[in-house]
């Protein structure tokens, strides 16, 4: 590691006159898996430390979450992160802030780990946020501070947050034909009323484990509001299903979930999304992985994941009225022309159609448009028919 | 009869004054040209059609000489005595322009004392005192009580006064006002008697009267001391006497001037320079800047008889070859007879003498303040953290030899001084620039707009020094541009000499001027701002330096101070490194610590080239009473000066 930044500093000493913020540079091969957490943390705080007497700038090396530095990997077929990485060092003006607030939350890390406890995001924040001695300047002036800093410390410790004792709050509900154990509390997922069982932030092994599986697929809704329809009707029990929903965007805890229940139950995925630029995202993530998060694509991408709906085409093929339009805007244009460039979406015949589609319809639709039929017509009669219809499922 | 009278005073008002000036009724117009003004009075005679209208004998009987001093006293305005206020600074101005100009010419160190007592509410009495060489006992009257008398309207030389109207028309002035005669005492050396005299100016007659006339005691050596009673009003601030005064002893830092108001407080600028300015050269007219009608009277008052020798003897630059180029090309010969030469050979001979290409006038008839001097004077009067000045080589225009020099000061208490007077109003409307003009060594005051300076200063695209400015309007900064033109012939735009008229030549140098220094005040802001962006960098990195021992601690085992002197010292080195990058960039910020006390109090002269050898001597006022006048020798300067011999005190007539 050390021998690696004084090479970096070489090449910023040559390249000073540009003076660029960001050192880009090649990151080294991924070796610190088998590592405990509080060894790697440590090894931050000592890479500093050495570096300081060494007389050499201290920095960190943080892997750049952004599409210039992910790749959609045909064989895994999900979003793999890059090896660039940004260098975040200590006396450059612009990062200053960024690297002390790293180091701050890294300590913060370490306290939980060596305590045993886990802390949300929201409390890191609060953990970590105090006023610097003699200034009035706050060490995070707000969460959006803190949240990306933590996403930086995962990638560049290559520790997941959950191995940082880390987690967000839960968002997410599942409900259906499953039986499995939380924290040493058995929970029969058919008898879980009308809320369902609220997906925590972390469902690694050690605190969920599966018990008995009856259903035959996942079905994944979009949106909580969708998810109650498909709970009141007892969708699950007439079709032998898993019924999730990741409220919108699904957390990590969602998506990590569906892995699982893929992974280890054997399950097929099926989601059930609106048809908008924001939907496609949606089943993007959890087919690929995302951009953000390229680094926990293994853990978390359901390849396999399938699309049933809302689809460009429903309108015509339901016969469904003009009181389901939404008018595309500027913006759902913009956004589905960059999904359509995505390389894992690139290619993909039948989701080029679908969006182009999309784009010529000159509308989206919600899953909830599908009420103006009657109430019960997501779950009565358009969701089965969708899911007989294999033939125009989009991959 | 009312027109007449009105006729009368009608008189050209582009007068600029001639001594000895005869008014005869009958003068033919056709005689009254260039600066030999004549007035005349009544309209030409011409056929009457009507016998009830005045006939050419009854108006004749009206026709009279006016005398120039009861012109004057009519039109005070002309002469800067519009109003009270105004009328004391004049009176000041002549008075203590007259005293440097004999000091200077009688090779001493000036050392003035002025003194302005409030007698009643506009009621004011000026007392001028200098250590010059004093006036000889005759010339005492003239000088003082008969307008246009003197020694400078003759000679194209570098003065500060020219025409020899001020000081008597400041008596004048007084004696209208209050009735009181002006009060003047002189003496010419240690054992010679101080004489003592009261005048008042015969406004018809233009000429002194005594009205007492005594022998007296003081207790100084050497120099005259005037004191004039007058309507008034005393201000302060922006054209004020006191201002004045301070503009005064920037430009002449080799000048002692005490000024006691009337509210008894003393301002005193010591002299901080050793050395006298350097006495001109006179020179000879220059054929360019002559006019025909100028060229017509020369050659009527010549002592040549024959036009060459009159040509190459009354001319600067016109040589024997040339004026024998110039006299056949306008059909004449160098023999020829000057009675012979009319009027249309003149015409000829004027026209010959523009096309003819001469080389510019001599500029040894310059002597300006020089960058160093300008530097001390702005040190002395201006309390601002940086300073620089420059002067401009010697350019000419209408074939009048000048010289352009610019001083600018910037920063410090300037703005300070600023925040104080005006308290919360400074953070809303940052101040503008100040102008300060100069004409050989005479602060202007008023129509500061008119001026060719100020248009200049305005035009300057202040933006690239560093200085926000809107446009066409004075920089926003705290910030003094002096400019200082000297010439042996001044445009001024009116006879009251207050803004410099625009010559494409004069306003050429003056950007000029204004660039180079403004050049070398950019260099310093920029590097001002860059160095507190430094430390504004440094700083942030101190504040998180603590935070990141803290966290280190936390995670490793380290000791906290050796961690955090690591990268103290680590932080030192980046922050220099990081102000290297910012060379490059350009790329500034600029907020300043109040912490940041090394600029404060601290002089910072531009290190290239301005900062004197002597710098440091600057306020050691040893000011030592016998002048030593050093010799251009030891100097490095390139100027084309020479170390005149001194000129005799000569009577002068003081303006």
């Amino acid at each position: 590691m050390a021998k690696k930044k004084t090479s970096t500093k070489k090449s910023k000493k040559s390249a000073s006159k540009k003076a660029p913020k960001t050192v880009i540079k090649k990151r080294s091969k991924r070796g610190k898996n088998g590592v405990k957490t509080t060894n790697k943390l440590e090894g931050l705080a000592e890479s500093v430390v050495e570096n300081a007497f060494g007389k050499r700038e201290p920095a960190i090396d943080i892997p750049i979450r952004a599409l210039s530095n992910v790749s959609f990997n045909p064989k895994t077929r999900y979003i793999e992160m890059g090896d660039r990485c940004q260098q975040r060092s200590l006396f450059n003006y612009g990062q200053a802030k960024r690297f002390m607030q790293t180091l701050l939350v890294a300590s913060k890390c370490k306290e939980l780990v060596d305590a045993d406890k886990t802390a949300s995001i929201r409390q890191i924040y609060y953990l970590a946020k105090h006023t610097i001695k003699g200034t009035k300047e706050k060490t995070f002036d707000s969460q959006d501070e803190s949240d990306p800093v933590i996403e930086d410390l995962e990638v560049a410790l290559e520790a997941l947050r959950e191995e940082l004792h880390v987690f967000a709050g839960s968002k997410g509900a599942l409900i259906g034909e499953l039986t499995f154990v939380d924290s040493g509390d058995t929970i029969d997922a058919t008898k879980l009323g009308s809320g369902g069982y609220a997906i925590p932030s972390i469902v690694e092994p050690n605190v969920i484990q599966f018990k008995k599986c009856k259903a035959k697929y996942v079905l994944h809704v979009e949106k909580d509001t969708v998810w109650r329809r498909f709970v009141e009707d007892r969708f699950w029990e007439k079709h032998r299903c898993i019924l999730t929903h990741g409220g919108g965007q699904p957390s990590r805890g969602v998506r990590r979930m569906l892995y699982r229940m893929h992974d280890e139950l054997k399950l097929p995925i099926v989601c059930l999304l609106d048809n908008d630029p924001w939907g496609y995202y949606i089943y993007s993530v959890i087919k690929q992985g995302s951009i953000n998060l390229a680094f926990e694509s293994s853990r978390m991408a359901v390849p396999n994941a399938q699309f049933i709906g809302v689809s460009s085409f429903d309108y015509k093929r339901f016969d469904l009225t003009d009181d389901v339009k939404i008018e595309l805007d500027g913006n759902d244009v913009k956004r589905a022309k960059q999904i359509l460039n995505y390389p894992w979406f690139a290619g993909k015949k039948a989701w080029e159609k679908e969006i182009k589609q999309m784009i010529k319809n000159g509308f989206k639709m919600e899953v909830e448009a599908l009420c103006s039929k009657n109430l019960t017509f997501v779950t009565d009669e358009y969701t089965p028919q969708r899911l007989k219809q294999r033939k125009s499922w989009l991959d | 009869m009312e027109d007449q009278r009105a006729n009368a005073v009608g008189i050209p008002s582009d007068i600029t004054g001639q001594t000895n000036v005869k008014l005869s009724p009958q003068c033919s117009i056709s005689d009254t040209v260039g600066k030999l003004t004549r007035i005349k009075a009544g309209k030409v005679s011409k056929k009457k059609s009507r016998t009830s209208r005045a006939s050419a004998e009854t108006m004749a009987k009206q026709q009279r000489e006016i005398s120039i001093s009861e012109f004057f006293a009519r039109n005070r305005h002309l002469l800067g005595f519009d109003n009270k206020r105004k009328a004391l600074l004049t009176s000041v101005k002549e008075a203590v322009d007259n005293a440097l100009d004999a000091c200077e010419e009688g090779g001493v160190f000036p050392e003035i004392y002025l003194e302005i007592k409030q007698l009643s509410e506009d009621r004011f009495r000026m007392i001028c005192r200098d250590n010059g060489p004093g006036i000889v006992k005759a010339q005492i009257p003239n000088i003082f009580g008969k307008l246009l008398y003197g020694s400078k309207f003759h000679r194209l030389k570098m003065s500060r006064g020219q025409q020899g109207i001020g000081i008597s028309a400041a008596g004048m002035y007084g004696l209208i006002t209050t009735g009181k005669p002006v009060s003047i005492i002189s003496r010419t050396g240690k054992g010679k008697p101080a004489h003592h005299y009261k005048l008042a100016i015969d406004t018809k007659k233009n000429k002194p009267d005594i009205i007492a006339e005594k022998t007296v005691e003081v207790p100084w050596e050497r120099g005259t001391e005037i004191e004039i009673e007058m309507v008034a009003s005393y201000n302060k601030g922006r054209q004020s006497v006191a201002e004045y005064i301070e503009l005064t002893a920037i430009a002449n830092p080799h000048t002692t001037i005490v000024f006691k108001g009337p509210d008894k407080k003393v301002l005193e600028y010591l002299r901080n320079v050793d050395e006298l300015p350097e006495q001109t050269e006179e020179i000879k007219p220059h054929p360019h800047g002559v006019e025909l009608g100028v060229l017509m009277k020369m050659v009527k008052e010549t002592s040549a008889k024959q036009l060459g020798a009159f040509l190459s003897g009354e001319f600067s630059r016109v040589s024997p070859k040339i004026s024998k180029e110039v006299c056949s090309k306008a059909g004449l010969t160098q023999r020829t007879w000057l009675q012979s030469v009319g009027p249309s050979d003149i015409q000829k001979i004027y026209n010959v003498l523009q096309e003819t290409k001469l080389r510019a006038p001599s500029t040894n008839c310059l002597a300006p303040i020089g960058a160093e001097a300008i530097l001390n004077g702005l040190l002395k009067g201006i309390k601002a953290e940086f300073y620089t000045a420059s002067t401009r080589p010697p350019a000419v225009y209408r074939g009048n030899p000048f010289q352009i020099e610019v001083g600018m000061a910037f920063g410090g208490q300037l703005g300070s001084l600023d925040a104080n007077s005006k308290g919360d109003d400074k953070s809303k409307q940052p101040q503008s620039a100040r102008v300060i003009r100069f004409a050989n060594r005479v602060p202007l005051l008023y129509q500061q707009g008119a001026c060719c300076t100020f248009k200049s200063v305005v035009d300057t695209k202040w933006n690239n020094y560093g200085l926000s400015q809107s446009r066409s309007t004075l920089p926003q900064a705290p910030f003094v541009v002096l400019i200082h033109m000297a010439s042996v012939w001044v445009p001024f735009t009116s006879e009251s000499k207050e803004a410099i008229a625009d010559y494409d030549e004069i306003r050429k140098e003056i950007k000029l001027g204004l660039s180079e220094c403004g050049r070398r005040l950019g260099t310093y802001i920029r590097r001002k701002k860059k160095r507190s962006h430094f430390a504004q960098r440094r700083d942030v990195f101190h504040r998180y330096i603590h935070e990141i021992v803290e966290s280190c601690r936390a995670m490793t085992v380290c000791n906290k101070d050796d961690l955090r002197n690591a990268l103290s010292d680590l932080a030192a080195r980046a922050t220099e490194a990081a102000d290297m990058e910012f060379d490059d960039h350009g790329k500034i910020i600029a907020k300043r610590k109040n912490g940041d006390s090394e600029m404060d109090n601290t002089i910072v002269l531009d290190e290239s080239q301005q900062a004197p050898a002597g710098q440091l001597e600057l306020f050691s006022n040893g000011a030592p009473t016998t002048p030593k006048r050093t010799t251009r020798a030891k100097k490095t300067r390139k100027s084309s000066k020479k170390s005149k011999k001194k000129s005799s005190s000569k009577t002068k007539k003081r303006r």
